[in-house]
């Protein structure tokens, strides 16, 4: 069975480890919050300027003035701080952030990533997804295995306007979890029940294949 | 030295057509709405504003936009704005999108007195193209430079008549940066206070950044995307 996206966020959150500065960008990689295992403490890092996310606020309590990269309403928890958006980007790009979660449109076999324009639709910006790309030490992509027509998202080279160049480090799918290589996509698990057959057919880069591919825990 | 103008009218007095501005703010997080409101009011034109959003149809630079006295956005995201979509696919908006940190550190650099920056973000992609690139330590570089702004105009919590400022929470983003970064800084405050009022351990942004300070009124602080868990989680 493919994972759904919560089940996506669930595994990435195993990646996670005690002490990590992370940053969850939107879409699946939100959801991570919602997993981090027990004893395992991270803190949250929102680019628009804040260290210690905490969870929405309960109704009545939002604050105008307390928002996160997606313009949603959040809080803060204990030790958390406040700055600026250079010192945010600074830190980002000194490689302070220990673990960056990404959305993408697709990721090519040497780690490029395009998460940010469509050729021909209303291009809304980048925002600081190349900022993140360029300097995050460690970077997972979340996404599906395939865009909706079915085509695969893992390809030899990206289609669409680059991110970031030879970024990536691993890619976690509804199918998969795959490590960027020197020789391409490496299948490290696959979702409970998917075949490795089904995965190759499915990722049109090259897919290393190395022994016996163990199922997902998540 | 007197920093202190009557109102936003005051403070944008001199704002001509054609000027760059930058404006603070996050989405509709940190925006100076008295100062917005004074420029449509004012009805200048022809107007480059570099701001990270271009606000959302009736509220922020979305207002300005409306009134169609915006020449160009420079901006990293500018997804909520149907009239901005409108304007954009028409040629009568120009816009230059580069990433958010270059955009702020493009301010910083302006408000630290250094002529560009190097930054990583954007090398292999479309935003390198035509700039310069340096190798350090391995590793590319694009050379960006600092912005150049006629009026920085900014929106803080907190001030003093010495223009000193406090930000609160993540209303401070860009904030300070583009304060530093102005020709003229105006900055309107929710709150003025006397000199001496403010903790100087505690101030944001000092003051010899500050040309322009008034108490700006009846603010809307619009939620962009109000979110909340419920009371049992």
């Amino acid at each position: 069975m493919a994972l759904s996206k919560e089940q996506i966020a669930q595994r990435i959150a195993r990646e996670l480890k005690d002490g990590y500065y992370v940053n969850l960008g939107i879409g699946i990689p939100t959801l991570v919050a919602n997993y981090i295992p027990e004893g395992v403490h991270v803190v949250l890092q929102s680019e628009n300027g804040l260290l210690g996310m905490g969870p929405f606020p309960f109704e009545g309590e939002e604050d105008p003035d307390l928002i996160n990269a997606g313009k949603q309403t959040i809080t803060t928890v204990q030790g958390s701080s406040f700055f600026d958006s250079a010192m945010s980007f600074g830190m980002i790009r000194a490689g302070k952030v220990d673990l960056t979660v990404l959305g993408a449109m697709e990721v090519s076999e040497k780690g490029d990533i395009a998460n940010w324009k469509i050729p021909g639709k209303m291009v809304k910006g980048m925002g600081g997804a190349m900022d993140l790309v360029a300097s995050a030490k460690n970077i997972i992509v979340a996404m599906m295995h395939t865009n909706p027509k079915g085509e695969s998202k893992l390809l030899p080279a990206c289609h669409l306007p680059l991110t970031g160049v030879g970024c990536v480090k691993k890619v976690v799918t509804d199918l998969g979890v795959l490590a960027i290589t020197e020789g391409g996509f490496k299948l490290l698990e696959r979702a409970p029940g998917v075949s490795v057959q089904e995965i190759q057919s499915k990722t049109a880069g090259k897919l290393i294949v190395e022994g016996a591919v163990p199922e997902m825990v998540y | 030295m007197n920093k202190v103008v009557n109102n936003a009218d005051d403070a944008v007095r001199d704002i001509s057509d054609g000027a760059v501005l930058m404006l603070g703010g996050f989405g509709l997080c940190g925006i100076p709405e008295n100062c917005i409101q004074a420029l449509v009011k004012k009805g200048v034109k022809g107007l480059t504003c570099i701001s990270n959003n271009a606000g959302v149809d009736d509220f922020g630079i979305g207002l300005m936009l409306k009134s169609r006295q915006v020449k160009k956005m420079i901006s990293s995201y500018v997804g909520e704005n149907a009239e901005f979509e409108r304007q954009l696919l028409n040629g009568e908006l120009e816009v230059e999108l580069i990433p958010q940190g270059t955009l702020a550190t493009r301010c910083m650099a302006a408000g630290y007195g250094m002529p560009a920056i190097f930054t990583p973000a954007g090398v292999g992609t479309e935003v390198a193209q035509g700039k310069e690139i340096r190798n350090f330590n391995g590793k590319d570089y694009l050379m960006e430079y600092a912005f150049d702004a006629d009026f920085a105009i900014i929106k803080a919590w907190k001030g003093d008549t010495q223009g000193n400022l406090v930000f609160k929470a993540t209303a401070r983003n860009f904030n300070p940066l583009m304060a530093m970064a102005g020709k003229i800084t105006i900055a309107e405050v929710e709150e003025l206070l006397p000199a001496g009022a403010l903790d100087p351990n505690e101030i944001h942004t000092p003051g010899i950044y500050v040309h322009r300070i008034f108490q700006g009124s009846a603010y809307e602080k619009r939620i962009e995307q109000l979110t909340i868990r419920k009371a049992h989680q």
